[in-house]
């Protein structure tokens, strides 16, 4: 079986980000890029499944601007056999995201898609669940355990009641959530070694995907930000402060 | 016309307080119809609740054997053929909506606006991005229909003395055997729902260990919150997954939010960031959760939270 995982590269999840003033975006010039941690967890649950023999080949798959290369390098230098990187320098939406993947997975015939439950950037949370709606198959969100056997994934889901089970026949697609697995941490000869795995390098507009965006962003604010608070010294006093507020 | 179908979320034939979130924010949009969907195998006692939510004209119910389970890949394809007619499709953000709302946005051929978090017109509406540290406007275009899910955290639950009629339909959607539900195991709990609760109580690291989590959960009880924790408590393994707060967990906005041996970084901070009042207990003076208290306090929980538990009486 050969498993596709997305790798999406966005502001580092430590960078505190800033709005410009003119609202028209964030700022990321100069501004540390790292895997989205969620794609991190894809692409080691992957290398576990073939490290189990479920899977012969994990392929990562990356849409963006040329130097995107890069970071690819480090999916395989993490294990992946190969890349694929899908080349626009336009923002993707999560569609058209899903439709880029639904051309790879047409031709790669893959038993399983990973991705990420979301990307910290947009917080969108939607391209897992529409290429596989996409595809006509199953689809297995917040994972947080991963079991295949016979065709078939058992997937442990995390969701606001609890872990809810549920079985799902290959090929399917799978997000991660954040307890599914450890990254492992990449090592030196193995960014020797990921230096000559290939990319294949795929122009967007090459696919033949509709990328027409009904969704406008408009204005980028920064939050609002909240007064400053008071310190109190003892329980006492805290307990008096909420009392006063009639919250207690 | 203006018209928005609301998918309803339930669970042991209770309907989810989300649902009543959800058709707050509908309102917003100032439409000509708010219906309310339910799915199930037996959606009777469901819709009855739904049905009294002001502001819902009517209740459809779709009962099928299949429904007894929300899977995702089951309830799209009907609700795609439900929405005909239809201008807005809005889901409640919680892992329900989240599952389903994109496989039916995908289905109808658009893009999705994830969690809501203010209605500046039909068309418009503000998401919170990067965490909640930016809030984005966006515009859908009028001709499109509007796939969204609705931030519970930031709308109120509509109130219910409503008595909309109920109406059952059917679907002509063929619907996929390929995914099936195996089991849901639940964290058993007597005290509040976390996403609904007025008043939240949530530990940390700094709490120390699983055994030492009872103090928390006794505090609580004590003010009668509910209970919730940082990422780091929950991979500690102190507490189960679903008491999650933050970016990745669950997204609260309670009165009172008491955050107890909890650092406060960016992800934790996002889940709470509307909550009314936020008290911050941590003994360390510098920790980033003291940026946004409200109210903080520099101390040992150990000797603080017996002592708030003696001045309560």
């Amino acid at each position: 079986m050969k498993i596709l995982v997305g790798y999406k590269r966005v502001v580092d999840y430590n960078v505190r980000i800033q709005v410009k003033p003119d609202g028209t975006g964030v700022v990321t010039d100069g501004v540390k890029l790292s895997a989205n941690p969620f794609d991190d967890i894809a692409l080691e649950e992957a290398l576990r499944l073939r490290e189990k023999g479920v899977a012969e080949e994990v392929v990562v798959v990356g849409i963006g601007p040329a130097d995107l290369t890069a970071h690819l390098r480090n999916g395989l230098a993490m294990g992946a056999n190969r890349a694929i990187h899908v080349q626009t320098t336009d923002a993707v939406s999560p569609l058209t995201a899903a439709r880029t993947f639904l051309k790879l997975v047409e031709k790669e015939q893959p038993g399983l898609v990973i991705l990420g439950k979301q990307a910290i950037d947009d917080d969108a949370n939607q391209t897992g669940q529409m290429l596989a709606a996409l595809w006509d198959r199953p689809q297995a969100t917040f994972a947080g355990k991963v079991e295949i056997a016979d065709g078939k994934a058992k997937v442990t889901r995390e969701v606001d009641a609890g872990l809810e089970v549920i079985e799902a026949d290959l090929p399917a697609v799978i997000t991660t959530d954040l307890r599914l697995n450890e990254p492992r941490f990449i090592k030196l000869p193995d960014i020797m070694k990921a230096k000559s795995k290939p990319i294949d390098v795929i122009e967007l507009g090459s696919l033949g995907v509709e990328t027409a965006d009904h969704i406008k962003t408009t204005h980028y604010a920064a939050p609002p930000k909240r007064s400053k608070g008071v310190m109190v010294k003892d329980a006492a006093e805290l307990v008096a402060a909420l009392k006063q507020k009639g919250l207690l | 016309m203006t018209k928005i179908l609301v998918i309803a979320e339930h669970l042991d034939g209770k309907l989810n307080g989300s649902t009543a979130r959800a058709v707050s924010a509908a309102a917003a949009v100032k439409p000509d119809a708010i219906d309310v969907i339910v799915l199930s195998d037996a959606p009777d006692a469901v819709a009855a609740e739904a049905a009294k939510i002001d502001g819902v004209s009517k209740v459809l119910t779709v009962a099928r054997t299949e429904n007894a389970h929300s899977l995702a890949a089951v309830y799209a394809p009907q609700i795609v053929k439900a929405a005909a007619g239809y201008t807005h499709v809005f889901a409640p953000s919680t892992t329900f909506g989240k599952d389903l709302a994109p496989r039916v946005a995908a289905l109808l051929g658009v893009s999705q606006v994830s969690d809501v978090m203010s209605v500046e017109g039909p068309h418009t509406f503000k998401r919170p991005i990067y965490a909640g540290n930016a809030i984005v406007t966006v515009e859908v275009d009028a001709s499109s229909i509007v796939v969204a899910t609705i931030r519970t955290a930031s709308w109120p639950a509509a109130t219910s003395n409503g008595s909309a009629p109920i109406e059952a339909i059917s679907v002509d959607a063929t619907l996929p055997s390929h995914t099936r539900f195996v089991e849901l195991q639940q964290g058993k709990s007597d005290r509040p729902d976390l996403q609904g609760a007025p008043k939240v109580v949530s530990g940390g690291r700094g709490v120390g260990s699983k055994e030492n989590f009872d103090i928390i959960y006794k505090f609580a009880d004590k003010i009668g919150a509910a209970v919730g924790a940082s990422r780091a408590a929950v991979d500690a393994g102190y507490v189960p997954n679903e008491m999650q707060v933050g970016q990745t967990g669950k997204i609260i906005a309670p009165e009172l939010y008491i955050a107890i041996g909890i650092s406060g970084a960016i992800q934790h901070l996002t889940g709470i960031k509307d909550a009314g009042t936020i008290v911050a207990i941590n003994k360390d003076g510098e920790a980033p959760i003291f940026e946004i208290a409200d109210i903080g306090l520099v101390g040992d929980l150990f000797k603080i939270l017996p002592e708030l538990e003696a001045s309560l009486g």
